[in-house]
C-alpha cells in the first residue's frame, strides 16, 4: 500500500506537459503549493512557455519553490546530480508520455505518478506500459474531478475549496 | 547538453508520428537494428521515449532515431555521423542481446 503524502517529506518534481490544457496549470500550483504545505522540496519541471506561464501566476513564488526547464531536468537526472522521492508527471500527449517513460527508468526507487488529462485521456493512458500510479480524468476547464483523484492517491484530506 | 536544431538531419517520419509509430517503421524499414534505454546520449542529446527506443544504421554512417520534443510531440530523424555510428555499435544492445520482442 501506499504512504499517504503526509508521511513522505523529501524531494519532489512536477513535471509539466505543453500548457495548451488549462486545467493543467490549476492542478501544478494546487499540487505544488499540497507539497509544499507537507514538508516536499518541490521542483517544477516543463517547457519554457508553462515555466513562464506559473512564474507569473506565482510571482512572489507562494507555490512554486524552484523551476527547471526540463530538458536540463533530465540531464541532471541521467547525470545523478537530481532525484527525487516523488515524481508526478502531467500528461495529455504523447510526447508527455515518452518524458514519464524516461523519467519512470531513470527513477527507478521514485513513487510515481501520471497524471492523464485533456479531452480524450484513455488512449493516452492505454500507451502507459511502465510501473507507476495512473490518475485518468477527461479534463480541460474543469479541474474539481482530477483533483478529487489527486487527493485520493497522494492521500490528502478533501479540500474544502 | 547540445541542440538538435543546430545539426542537419533529414525528417523521416513528420512531427506528431507516435512512438510506436517511430519503432515500427525503424524496425520495417532498416536491417541494422539497435536498442538503447532512455537516456542514453545520442549526438549530444539524451534521448527520450518509451523503452525501448529503436535506432537504425544505414550504409554505416546514418542513424534514424525517434526525437521528441516536449510540446510539439514525437518524430523520426536521420543524421550523418559515421562515429556516432560506431559508438551505438559499441554501447548499444542488439534485439537479441536485449530480450526485447
Amino acid at each position: 500500500m501506499t504512504e499517504p503524502m503526509a508521511a513522505q517529506p523529501g524531494k519532489a518534481i512536477i513535471v509539466l506537459g505543453c500548457p495548451e490544457v488549462p486545467v493543467q496549470q490549476a492542478l501544478a500550483l494546487y499540487v505544488a503549493s499540497g507539497l509544499s504545505d507537507r514538508g516536499a522540496e518541490v521542483l517544477v519541471t516543463g517547457n519554457p512557455s508553462v515555466l513562464g506561464l506559473l512564474k507569473v501566476s506565482d510571482p512572489k513564488g507562494a507555490y512554486i519553490q524552484k523551476t527547471l526547464v526540463l530538458e536540463k531536468c533530465v540531464e541532471e537526472v541521467v547525470e545523478k546530480k537530481r532525484d527525487c522521492r516523488l515524481c508526478i508527471v502531467f500528461a495529455h500527449n504523447d510526447a508527455a508520455i515518452a518524458y514519464a517513460a524516461t523519467l519512470r527508468h531513470l527513477l527507478p526507487g521514485s513513487r510515481f505518478v501520471v497524471v492523464v488529462f485533456g479531452k480524450d485521456p484513455e488512449p493516452l493512458a492505454a500507451e502507459i506500459n511502465f510501473p507507476c500510479e495512473t490518475i485518468t480524468e477527461k479534463a480541460v476547464h474543469n479541474p474539481a474531478q482530477l483533483k478529487a483523484k489527486i487527493n485520493k492517491v497522494l492521500g490528502w484530506a478533501a479540500s474544502r475549496t | 547538453m547540445g541542440c538538435i536544431e543546430n545539426l542537419k538531419y533529414e525528417k523521416i517520419l513528420p512531427l506528431g508520428a507516435s512512438f510506436k509509430e517511430c519503432r515500427e517503421y525503424v524496425e520495417k524499414n532498416y536491417a541494422e537494428i539497435w536498442y538503447v534505454e532512455p537516456g542514453y546520449k545520442l549526438f549530444d542529446e539524451y534521448i527520450i521515449g518509451l523503452p525501448p527506443i529503436v535506432l537504425g544504421i544505414e550504409g554505416g554512417t546514418k542513424i534514424t532515431f525517434p526525437y521528441t520534443k516536449p510540446c510539439h510531440g514525437t518524430y523520426l530523424l536521420r543524421i550523418e555521423g559515421k562515429e556516432e555510428v560506431e559508438r551505438v555499435r559499441k554501447t548499444a544492445k542488439t534485439k537479441k542481446q536485449a530480450g526485447y520482442r
